[in-house]
């Protein structure tokens, strides 16, 4: 990544950070956050560098833990707050919450509650790229844990079979919920899977966006060119519990390995470089500044915009909406018994 | 006019609509084997819209529905409508909510084709008839059609439909021929029609149970008995005004419908004519549907389960009686009740 892109990715991943601490202090004060909220605060060097290495009309795929995902694929703040918020002006309408954030017009297909299942979808999206006949590629975002699920097997063997440009992006956060990934799989490398389905496998450093960029950007290219899918693992951590329940507990963590990984924290990281490579640290701080400004913004958006009416309960089911047929002029019948 | 198979129509109105439209794909196990109404799909339209499918139930709807979302028109195509199950995840959580999730963002129109192979000697997980399960989820319109015409004219409107649209074809009527309007035939998703028309009796039947009630209308004619017979053709939007004008001439009400009892088809149909058709009634409704218990394998066991014209023949006569619920549920089938 040249500066220009490491000044972009580091904006991104500071934008991530700062709104996901803007969620959590409104889920903490109790100002209208209703619901689960997972945090990807630690993960953002693999999400900003997977989403950095496409266009905005690729397609990209998340799942419950993404609320960076879309922010890094370009989508406006301000929406994506008011949707964690319940509110009219969500970009979902108030109908998907925290874990269904989708912005289609920056390719971000939506996301599930579902672990494993958005896998497909995404490699349905790049199938329909190939008979429309665009380049488009297809991103899936997923967890570990997603690793052991059918969708996962059954996405990369189609996307392997029908030669498609699918790139699988596992964020590796070696947690599953609370449950250590190995305690649930023998193999230690998710990536070793990719043989299986004769496609490319890449370990990446998560932490490194520069790493995730390049490995992603690789698999990108081959998979617009018409060279298959890839899977790329990006090895990362999570800072926070699996869902935010108001106080921070590391389950069966060790306080010691989250300050380890806190170390080698993606923004720390991505700066420092900036700033060993002759970038003024005033525009590192006015950036911090500018998107702090982003976030409040957002926030303000949406905690000012109205809440749903009581109609739109109804709306957004159909495309097609079918009218019921009207009655005919119903005469009982005569000497009906009531 | 044309004559044709049921199984026919259904690869006429695939025909047409893929040649209409370049969206349209079909994702079939098996597609080119010589007893699919896809035989031959791929020497017309090519690999790419008629790709070979590995036995991934879940990871080609998920993939049906990435392709979807993002300008294709699948017709997903179960084969034996037990399959869907493997698939319900996709379809339940996703195909289903896709867009509701979304606020409205995106649509998802699959045509979802499942052939119900029961009554045939293949055992409980080769027979079934699963729509009213899918009733319960909102998001999904529902299609059952009876005749080789309605085959045709709804399985184009589904297929233009922005919607999910699950198609349910009773296999023991695809070799029934019967007559096809030339040209763009097209049958509208949410209308009933009137099969027969008759005044003393409404009989609402679906798939297989149409040709039977029509059969035991055709019967009690030549006993002066006028036996209107209502094919509900599609079950979500169900079509209620046509049933309660129905019932508002004739006053009485028979359900004929080949899945299960408990909160099915005809449930729902009676309760909406209890709340709504209840000053036209006099005499009880009856249901005659198949009993809870699976399809067993013994033709000898497996015969007694679906509404039979003898069984659809005792009911009229029972309502014609007035019995009360009791006489009137021992006269629709012994079976009912267990």
């Amino acid at each position: 990544m040249d500066t220009d892109l490491q000044l972009d990715a580091l904006r991104r991943m500071v934008r991530i950070r700062r709104f996901e601490e803007a969620a959590m202090s409104i889920v903490r004060k109790g100002q209208g956050i209703a619901g689960s909220v997972h945090i990807c605060i630690g993960q953002e060097g693999a999400i900003v560098g997977s989403c950095l290495a496409l266009r905005r009309e690729d397609y990209m795929v998340g799942y419950h833990r993404s609320h960076g995902h879309p922010i890094a694929k370009g989508a406006d703040m301000g929406p994506l707050m008011a949707e964690l918020m319940g509110r009219a002006t969500g970009v979902c309408r108030g109908k998907g919450g925290s874990m269904h954030l989708a912005d289609f017009s920056v390719g971000s297909l939506g996301e599930t509650a579902i672990v494993g299942a958005g896998i497909p979808q995404a490699v349905g999206a790049a199938y329909s790229a190939r008979v429309r006949g665009t380049d488009q590629v297809a991103l899936a975002f997923f967890g570990d844990g997603a690793a052991n699920i059918g969708s996962f097997h059954e996405g990369l063997n189609l996307a392997a079979a029908w030669n498609l440009g699918v790139v699988f992006v596992c964020e590796n956060n070696l947690y599953a919920m609370s449950t250590a990934l190995a305690d649930t799989m023998a193999a230690d490398s998710i990536a070793a899977r990719a043989a299986a389905y004769r496609m490319p496998g890449i370990e990446v450093d998560g932490q490194d966006v520069g790493a995730v960029h390049e490995a992603v950007s690789a698999a990108v290219e081959r998979g617009r060119a018409g060279g298959g899918p890839t899977l790329v693992e990006a090895r990362t951590y999570r800072y926070r519990d699996h869902a935010e329940y108001g106080t921070l507990d590391l389950g069966h963590r060790a306080v010691e390995e989250l300050e380890q990984w806190r170390t080698r924290d993606p923004i720390d990281l991505l700066r420092a470089r900036l700033l060993d490579s002759g970038v003024d640290v005033a525009l590192l701080d006015q950036l911090d500044a500018d998107v702090a400004a982003e976030v409040a913004a957002a926030v303000t958006f949406a905690k000012r915009s109205p809440m749903p009416a009581p109609e739109e309960l109804y709306e957004d089911l159909w495309a097609t909406p079918i009218e019921p047929s009207p009655r005919r002029d119903a005469v009982p019948v005569a000497g009906a018994a009531r | 006019m044309r004559t044709m198979s049921y199984r026919d129509a259904i690869r006429a109105a695939m025909l047409e609509e893929m040649r209409r439209d370049p969206a349209v794909v079909v994702f079939c196990e098996d597609a080119r084997f010589w007893t699919m109404p896809t035989n031959g799909f791929v020497d017309e339209f090519g690999p790419d819209r008629v790709p070979i499918m590995p036995i991934s139930e879940e990871g080609f709807t998920g993939a049906a529905i990435g392709a979807a979302m993002t300008g294709l028109r699948p017709i997903v195509d179960y084969t034996i409508s037990n399959l869907m199950y493997v698939a319900w995840d996709q379809l339940v959580n996703h195909a289903a909510k896709n867009r509701y999730l979304f606020g409205g963002q995106t649509s998802v129109p699959i045509v979802f084709r499942a052939a119900m192979k029961y009554a045939n000697a293949t055992a409980a997980q080769h027979s079934d008839r699963p729509y009213p399960q899918l009733m319960n989820v909102p998001g999904l319109k529902i299609v059952v059609p009876s005749t080789p015409a309605d085959a045709l004219g709804l399985l184009k409107s589904a297929i233009r439909d922005d919607d999910p649209v699950v198609y349910f074809e009773p296999l023991m009527l695809w070799g029934r021929k019967g007559e096809v309007p030339d040209g763009d035939h097209l049958v509208p998703i949410g209308r009933a029609a009137v099969a027969r028309e008759g005044s003393d009796v409404t009989v609402v039947a679906i798939g297989d149970a149409v040709p039977a009630a029509l059969t035991v209308a055709e019967h009690l004619a030549g006993e002066g008995i006028e036996v209107e017979v209502i094919d509900p053709r599609t079950l979500v939007p169900l079509d209620t005004a046509a049933i309660l004008d129905s019932v508002a001439k004739t006053g009485r009400l028979v359900v004929a419908d080949p899945a299960h009892r408990t909160c099915g088809a005809a449930a729902e149909i009676s309760a909406r004519v209890a709340e709504e058709g209840f000053d036209s009634l006099r005499a009880p409704i009856v249901r005659v549907t198949a009993p809870d218990v699976h399809p067993p394998f013994s033709p000898v066991l497996e015969r007694l389960m679906y509404p039979t014209p003898e069984r659809i023949h005792a009911a009229v006569r029972a309502v014609l009686r007035n019995a009360s619920t009791a006489a009137t549920a021992a006269a629709a089938g012994e079976l009912i009740g267990r």
